[in-house]
Order: C-alpha cells, then sequence, then structure tokens
C-alpha cells in the first residue's frame, strides 16, 4: 500500500499512494475506503441503473412493511410479557377490571391503554404485517406471470417463497402471542392439527406445549419464535434476496433499446434513492393514518382466552384464510382400525396446505424442464405471450380463492344470506372445478389479445377516419403502428415444443423413448404447441399487405 | 422469427409515424428514444415552483412532527372523541397516528417529487453481464478446488474421511436429546378428563359455570343449554384452563320421547344429556344450541351434531359424536358423573382407540 518515499532528511513518513483528499468529507470516505473497500463497492452500485415500471414497487412494499414491522416489534417488546402466568387486571379498561387472565393479555391491553402510542404502534405493527403479506403475494405474481422467474432468478425465486411462508407463519404466531380468545382459538385449532399427524402426533403436541394444552408454555415459546427465530432467518433471505437483486440486475420490459444485453433506466443515485427512499416513507405514513382511523384486532373486545369459551366470527388473519377453507370444507373422514384413529378430516387438509404453496415455488424449475431453456432471461414476457403460465397462474389464484371463500364460509352466510351448507358444498365442487374453468378461460383470453397484438402490427391501428371509395364502399383508415410498437409487440420469442428423438437410432434399432421424455415432450405440446399460442406476425406477413394497398 | 427473413427492400411503410431505422425488417429495434425534456427542464421558473413544493412538503412534516409530540404530551389518553364516520375513538390515538401518517408521508411525497420533476430523468443504458463464468475461469477454479481436495488427502486418507463424516453425523444428536425435556410423554394424558376422579363411591358433581353452583335435575329445564364443570374445579386453580379444556360440558335437556339414540339416553338422566363441549375436529368449544331441532354448532368449522341422535356429526368437518358423559343424581338430588367419559374428548389423534 504505502511506499516508502525517499530515503533523504528527517522525518520521513510512509506516505499513501493516494491523492490529498479536497475536503473532509473526502478524507472520511478514503479513510472508510481504507478500511472497508467501499470505493470499489461503491463503483458498480452507485449509478446502478434500474428500469421504471409500477410493478416493480411490489417487492419494495414488502420491504419497507418488514421494516415497519420490525421497528414497531422491537417497541413492542420494550412492554409485552410473554407469560401465561395468571393475573387479575386492574388497568384502565374498565369492563375487565378484576377478571383473571395470563400476564400476556395483561401487557397487552396495558400497551393498548395504559403506554401513550402503544396502540399507534400495535395497531402499525399489524396492519403492516397484513400488508407485508399481501405485498409479497402480489409481488409473487407479478414475478410469476412476466417470466421474471426464469434463468437466473430461480434461486431467489425459491427465497421469495421462503420469505413468503415464513412471513406468513410468523403472522400467526404474532397474533397468537396476546391470548386474548381469538388467538388462543387459533392455538387450539394448532394443537388439533398436530394431534392429528400418525404415529408422531401427540408427541409433537405435548413436546411444543410443554404439556397438555394450553399449559403455560407456548406463549413464551411462540414469543420467541416470533422474535428472534424466524425473524433472524428471515433477515437473512431479505439479504439474500437484494444481493442477488442486485448481482442480476432488474429485468426489464420489452422496448425500443432494450435487449438481455443492456437494462435501461435512471441511476440508483440520486434518482431512485430519492424515489425508492421516498416510498419507504409513503408506505409508512400510509400504514401510521390507516392505523390511526382503522381499529386492527381489537383484543380488548374478544376478552381473555379461556378453553371453553369462543365468539363466533373466529376468523385467522386473511393469509392464513385459505389454510382455514381447506380446513372447514374437507369432509370428516376417520379412519379408526387397530386401536388408532387416522384423523383424514384434519390431515389431509394439513397436507393439501403446503402442497398449494409449493406448487408454485417448483414452477420455475418444471417450466425450464419443459423449455430446456438453458439462456438467461432478462426480458419479461408479457403474460398473454405465455398462455399456459398465465392460465396456470390464474388457476392457481382461483383456487387460493375458492379457499377463501371456504374459510369465510361463516362471514360470507350471514353477510349475504346464503346457506353455510350451500357455500361449503360449493367450495367442496369449486376446488376441483373452478381451476379448470379458469385455466380454460385464461388460455383463450390470452390468445384472443395475441391475436389482437397480431392484427394491430399487420393492420395498423383503427384511426376512426372513413373514407368513401369511388364505388360507394366505406372503408376505415388503419394507420401503421411507430416503429417503436411494432417492435414491442414482436419482441417476443415464441417457444417451439420439443420433439421426441426419433424412435429408432442410425441402425434402425428400436429405442423407446423413456416415460420421462415422453411426459416431456407432451407438456411442451401443451405449452407450446398448435392452440397454445398464436404465430407471431412474420416480416412476409407485413409486406404482403402493407405493400399491396397501403391500407386495408 | 422476425430476424431470419430476406433483404429484400419492403417498401415504406405508409403510416404517418413510419420512421423505419432497418429497411430490411419491419420489427427492427429503433433504438433508444430521444430524451423528451420535462417542463422543469427548460423552464427556470416552473423549475423554482418544484422546488417551492417540494420544500412545503418537507416542512408540512416538520409541523406534522411537533403535532405528535404535541398530541402525545397533550391529550389523554382515556379521551374518547365522536369523528365522522369512524364513530368513537381513542383521540390520541387518533392524533398521534395522523400526525405521525402525515409526517412520514410528506417526507416521502417531497422526495418523490424531486426526484420526478428536478432530478434528471434521462434513461441510460447499462451493459449486462452473463452471471456465468467464462470457461477459462471454470477451469481454474476447477483445478484451484482440485488442487485443495487433494493436498487435504480427504480423498486418499479413507480413516480421516469416514470418522469425520460419522463424528459430524452424530454430534446433532446431543441437540435433538436436549430437546427431550420440552414436554412430557403423551402416555394417557389424552384418553381421561379431569371426570376420572369421579367413583360410584364418590362421584362429582357438575357445576353450573355461570354460577358455580350444582344443579338440581329441575334446574335444567327442556329445551336449555348449560354449561358445567366438575366440583373439584376451580376457576382460580392453577391448572383450570388446562383441565376446562377437556372437562367442559354441555348440558342439554331433551323431551325422553325426542330421544332417537337409546344408548345416548340411557347415559342421561330423564332427557338431561351431558356432551363434551370440546368439539371432536380441532377442540373448539362448541356453543351454538338450535333448541328446536337440538343441533348443536360449533362456530369455529361449523361442525354440527345432533344431540338427539348421540351428537352424531350431521354437518361439517368433524369426524366422531361428541362424547357423552353417564350422569345421574346423588342422594340430595344433584346431577353428578360416577366415572369418566369412555373415549377420549376433543380432537382425534393417532393412539385413540376406537
Amino acid at each position: 500500500m504505502s511506499s516508502a518515499s525517499s530515503t533523504t532528511s528527517g522525518a520521513a513518513k510512509p506516505a499513501s499512494t493516494r491523492a490529498k483528499p479536497a475536503n473532509k468529507w473526502e478524507a472520511a470516505a478514503d479513510w472508510t475506503d481504507g478500511r472497508l473497500g467501499i470505493y470499489s463497492l461503491a463503483k458498480a452500485n452507485l449509478r446502478k441503473i434500474f428500469p421504471d415500471h409500477w410493478s416493480f414497487m411490489l417487492g419494495e412494499i414488502c420491504l419497507y412493511s418488514f421494516i415497519i414491522i420490525i421497528l414497531t416489534g422491537v417497541y413492542l417488546t420494550l412492554f409485552f410479557k410473554p407469560s401465561m402466568g395468571e393475573v387479575i387486571y386492574n388497568g384502565s379498561y374498565v369492563p375487565l377490571k378484576g377478571i383473571s387472565m395470563s400476564e400476556a393479555y395483561a401487557s397487552t391491553l396495558d400497551i393498548s391503554f395504559e403506554v401513550r402510542g402503544g396502540l399507534l404502534i400495535r395497531q402499525i405493527h399489524h396492519w403492516a404485517a397484513l400488508v407485508f403479506v399481501a405485498a409479497m403475494l402480489v409481488h409473487m405474481m407479478r414475478v410469476f406471470f412476466t417470466g421474471a422467474f426464469r434463468k437466473p432468478r430461480e434461486v431467489n425465486w425459491v427465497f421469495g417463497f421462503l420469505l413468503l411462508v415464513l412471513g406468513m407463519f410468523d403472522g400467526f404466531f404474532g397474533y397468537s402471542l396476546p391470548d386474548d380468545l381469538l388467538s388462543g382459538t387459533g392455538i387450539r385449532f394448532m394443537e388439533g392439527a398436530i394431534l392429528a399427524v400418525p404415529l408422531v402426533g401427540t408427541y409433537m403436541q405435548m413436546f411444543l406445549y410443554g404439556g397438555e394444552f394450553p399449559g403455560h408454555d407456548i406463549i413464551p415459546r411462540f414469543f420467541t419464535i416470533h422474535v428472534l427465530l424466524v425473524p433472524g432467518i428471515m433477515l437473512g433471505l431479505l439479504v439474500a434476496h437484494l444481493i442477488l437483486v442486485f448481482y442480476h440486475k432488474h429485468t426489464q420490459w420489452a422496448g425500443p433499446g432494450k435487449t438481455e444485453k443492456n437494462v435501461v433506466g435512471m441511476p440508483l443515485m440520486p434518482v431512485y434513492m430519492a424515489k425508492a427512499g421516498g416510498f419507504f416513507f409513503l408506505v409508512f405514513g400510509l400504514i401510521a393514518a390507516i392505523s390511526a382511523i382503522a381499529s386492527i384486532n381489537p383484543i380488548w373486545a374478544y376478552g381473555p382466552y379461556r378453553p371453553d369459551q369462543v365468539s363466533t366470527d373466529a376468523q385467522p388473519d386473511w393469509y392464513m384464510g385459505f389454510s382455514e377453507g381447506l380446513i372447514r370444507v374437507m369432509p370428516g373422514w376417520e379412519i379408526s382400525l387397530w386401536g388408532h384413529t387416522l384423523n383424514l378430516g384434519v390431515f389431509v387438509p394439513l397436507m393439501i396446505f403446503p402442497l398449494v404453496l409449493v406448487a408454485i415455488a417448483v414452477y420455475p424449475f418444471i417450466e425450464g424442464w419443459i423449455t430446456g431453456d438453458k439462456r438467461e432471461h432478462h426480458i419479461l414476457d408479457r403474460p398473454r405471450n405465455a398462455p399456459v403460465r398465465t392460465a396456470l397462474g390464474a388457476a392457481w389464484i382461483s383456487l387460493y380463492l375458492v379457499l377463501l371463500i371456504g374459510g369465510g364460509n361463516d362471514l360470507f352466510a350471514t353477510h349475504l344470506h346464503l346457506s353455510i351448507n350451500s357455500i361449503t358444498y360449493f367450495v367442496r365442487v369449486g376446488f376441483f372445478v373452478v381451476p379448470v374453468i379458469t385455466f380454460i378461460v385464461t388460455k383463450r383470453w390470452c390468445l384472443g389479445l395475441q391475436r389482437r397484438d397480431k392484427e394491430k402490427v399487420l393492420h395498423g391501428r383503427e384511426t376512426g377516419v372513413i373514407k368513401r371509395l369511388p364505388h360507394g364502399e366505406f372503408v376505415e383508415v388503419h394507420a401503421q403502428l411507430p416503429q417503436k410498437d411494432l417492435f414491442k409487440l414482436t419482441a417476443h420469442e415464441q417457444v417451439q415444443p420439443v420433439e421426441l428423438p426419433a424412435q429408432t437410432d442410425e441402425n434402425g434399432v428400436a429405442r423407446k423413448a423413456g416415460v420421462l421424455t415422453r411426459t416431456r415432450a407432451k407438456l411442451s405440446r401443451g405449452f407450446y404447441g398448435e392452440g397454445a399460442q398464436i404465430p407471431k406476425p412474420t416480416a412476409e406477413e407485413h409486406h404482403e399487405i402493407t405493400s399491396g394497398h397501403g391500407h386495408h | 422469427m422476425s430476424h431470419d427473413m430476406s433483404e429484400e427492400k419492403l417498401p415504406e411503410p405508409h403510416g404517418s409515424h413510419g420512421e423505419v431505422a432497418d429497411h430490411g425488417n419491419p420489427f427492427a429495434d429503433p433504438g433508444l428514444p430521444a430524451h423528451e425534456p420535462r417542463r422543469t427542464d427548460i423552464d427556470e421558473r416552473a423549475a423554482k415552483r418544484a422546488e417551492r413544493q417540494v420544500s412545503l412538503m418537507f416542512v408540512i412534516s416538520m409541523i406534522a412532527t411537533i403535532g405528535f409530540i404535541a398530541s402525545y404530551v397533550g391529550i389523554d389518553p382515556d379521551k374518547i372523541v365522536y369523528i365522522f364516520p369512524l364513530g368513537h375513538v381513542s383521540a390520541l390515538n387518533f392524533a398521534l397516528g395522523l400526525t405521525l401518517g402525515v409526517a412520514l408521508f410528506m417526507i416521502g411525497a417531497g422526495a418523490v417529487h424531486w426526484a420526478r420533476t428536478l432530478m434528471s430523468d434521462v434513461e441510460l443504458p447499462a451493459e449486462r453481464h452473463p452471471i456465468e463464468a467464462d470457461d477459462e475461469v471454470r477451469a481454474d477454479v476447477i483445478n484451484q478446488f482440485k488442487t485443495g481436495a487433494a493436498e487435504s488427502g480427504f480423498g486418499r486418507r479413507k480413516m480421516i474421511r469416514n470418522t469425520l463424516i460419522g463424528s459430524m453425523a452424530l454430534v446433532p444428536l446431543s441437540g435433538v436429546v436436549l430437546l427431550r425435556d420440552l414436554g412430557p410423554l403423551p402416555e394417557k394424558k389424552l384418553q381421561e378428563t379431569g371426570w376420572k376422579a369421579a367413583t360410584p363411591v364418590k362421584p362429582l358433581q357438575l357445576l353450573n359455570m355461570n354460577t358455580g353452583q350444582p344443579m338440581k335435575a329441575e334446574d335444567v329445564v327442556i329445551g336449555s343449554l348449560t354449561f358445567a364443570m366438575p366440583e373439584d374445579l376451580s376457576t382460580h386453580d392453577e391448572d383450570f384452563q388446562q383441565r376446562i379444556a377437556k372437562d367442559a360440558l354441555m348440558l342439554v335437556r331433551i323431551a325422553p320421547e325426542d330421544i332417537k339414540d337409546e344408548e345416548s339416553k340411557e347415559k342421561g338422566f330423564e332427557g338431561i344429556l351431558a356432551y363434551s363441549k370440546i368439539c371432536t375436529h380441532v377442540g373448539c368449544p362448541i356453543s351454538l344450541y338450535e333448541q328446536q331441532t337440538h343441533h348443536a354448532l360449533c362456530p369455529c368449522h361449523q361442525s354440527t351434531f345432533d344431540l338427539a341422535d348421540g351428537a352424531r356429526v350431521i354437518f361439517g368437518p368433524a369426524g366422531h359424536p361428541l362424547p357423552q358423559l353417564k350422569i345421574t343424581t346423588d342422594e340430595k338430588g344433584f346431577l353428578v358423573a360416577k366415572g369418566d367419559f369412555d373415549e377420549p374428548v376433543g380432537p382425534s389423534f393417532w393412539e385413540r382407540a376406537r
């Protein structure tokens, strides 16, 4: 680093090769760089280009609500007592005075009524959690429908998926902590679900709860899981997720000047520092305002948890609604044999729940296997240009929504004056039928949109100008699209289905393709074969039409 | 594909915007469009106005923060105000939330407005580089790894390798063993309830959950629903929560001729039937009773039981009927139980017989 300068006279200081800093800020930066190497890091990132599109903000909402949750959560731990020890409430909320309750519930009441601003922070914490999971789901849908999960981003997709699942569960652990009548019901449900696991269910239940339900351990244990274990893992995944976003550089929509080899947009400093940094405050501000005007989880209205009491309309937070739907609509099948009971009515939903999630998690790998595409993809697909993928995604969402209806069957029944039995039967059938219908409708819709794009490219847009021809016929004048639109509408590439390898080798010996190869070819035909996409217009077609009569 | 087309010249497109870069290909990439300046880029007065707007937002944020502190100090936490259309809300929560919301939002709004009006909006391209390394780097890394592996002798000295794998595989067992004391073994805990203390010699009275008093048969009228617990349980007990989670009873009285299940009638007393209140689905307390049909509904997942027919499941996800406790009366005429349920209460589990 330092070069020994001259050997001449006096106090020869070991000098740095670096030029003298212009001011004290540069000097401070030099000092830091000499220890942390910030210049090399900043070189690649300070003016890093990010493309602009509203849908790219969804991930930011996730990040910001996560930060809000951490900030408010730390504040709440200063007052919350994760204990199931019984106390007699003597706070300022009169209706509960003199009632015995757990310390967890009493301290949550104190946060709500005694600590000034405590209720606000509690409500921000809970609202931010709802926004967090919702934003993650929508962000994931954005990535799914635009094909942003393709190589090289499959691993980051999995990180994001894990964040979603962990976020859901941490939400569940979090709203279980106050030990109010509603959250205790959730913990009781969890006990029943665990007991339904064959062979080890009772052991798992005893070990998790420290004995029989409810015991005295579950709230302190959930507290540690909620504030330390899960957020710690999530923080690690989040950092990895963001590092990969920077490393891969952001995807972009097709458009003039945008290729697979570049990224077009504005620099991190100053534009995205201001926009993204500002967006954090917008999200925080909005959630704070919502927490000022909309009450969430008013635990004082539910009362303390008692295993022999329950309120009607008991509902989990929305993101657990689809699992609630599974558990509500599953028929109560139970197999009793040889002194053992297999509770399928609970165990089957318990197994389908992760399957619903995993189905979406593994999709990038399945699609990658079907296409056999090993190239990197940085230009996003318009959903219409990947009809089967879009239809599968829509089918998944429809399944999710059907299950949400099942999870809220009591609310739908009371609010829409429907029979709860009919809703349940509808969901039982809809679970199988609605995704299929959604798949078919979405796929056709996409194909229709592809046809429309083709029409626009070949025949131009309608101008609204009606022209009368010499022989009296009226025609509408179509105007050729500008070059940038022609490019944009034809920029997507169309995957061709993979062919089965020849059934005989060069010597004429039969060589049967394996089951996997055949499945793959079949799937590939389904994804990209005839009827799964509209061939995009070719230059010849365009030439033929435009060279003829000018307009058509 | 649009790229493999012939070189033949296409005629000029007829549209008004036909600026074609590549005459051979009508779909060619025209390249990045030229930057279109915003008003603030060319009009200094507009830029000044934007600057004032941004500063105004930051000033509003400062005022809101002062408002937040003032509300914190000045507003009584117990004060309730009526605000249309929210209704009666906590004045402090409302004031703190709105001032904090405005203070934060205005910082964000100012920053975004600043970026959109005053910072450069020229779109710039940056090159991408493939994520995967080129073959030279790849070969070099693999070579380094092989050198390292060879120097370690990991592959050659099999005894070291195998014992290392063995020790690494065993050491997590300590962690697993440490988890043993998380809880007791299930044993018979889930098979029995607090009612097991009741014997024919020393029966347990059924206490009314609301009054805490024992009940006589005439206290339970036809069509009523009463919740009960064993007399040896008190709400102040250390293990009350744990016991009531299994011992809670639901008493109904049905005209004997309406009871369809003979065994159920047998276990009851003059039409008074004592069912477990804990749902056999996942353990919610069943609390909705439809008097005319004798149906009991669990509000959690809507399992519905016909209490006149041995609590048979007639709808919903529950897998088996509610267990019924055999009751009778003691010499003073109070309702008592002389034994435990004859099957486990609550959600079913693997070791549950029957």
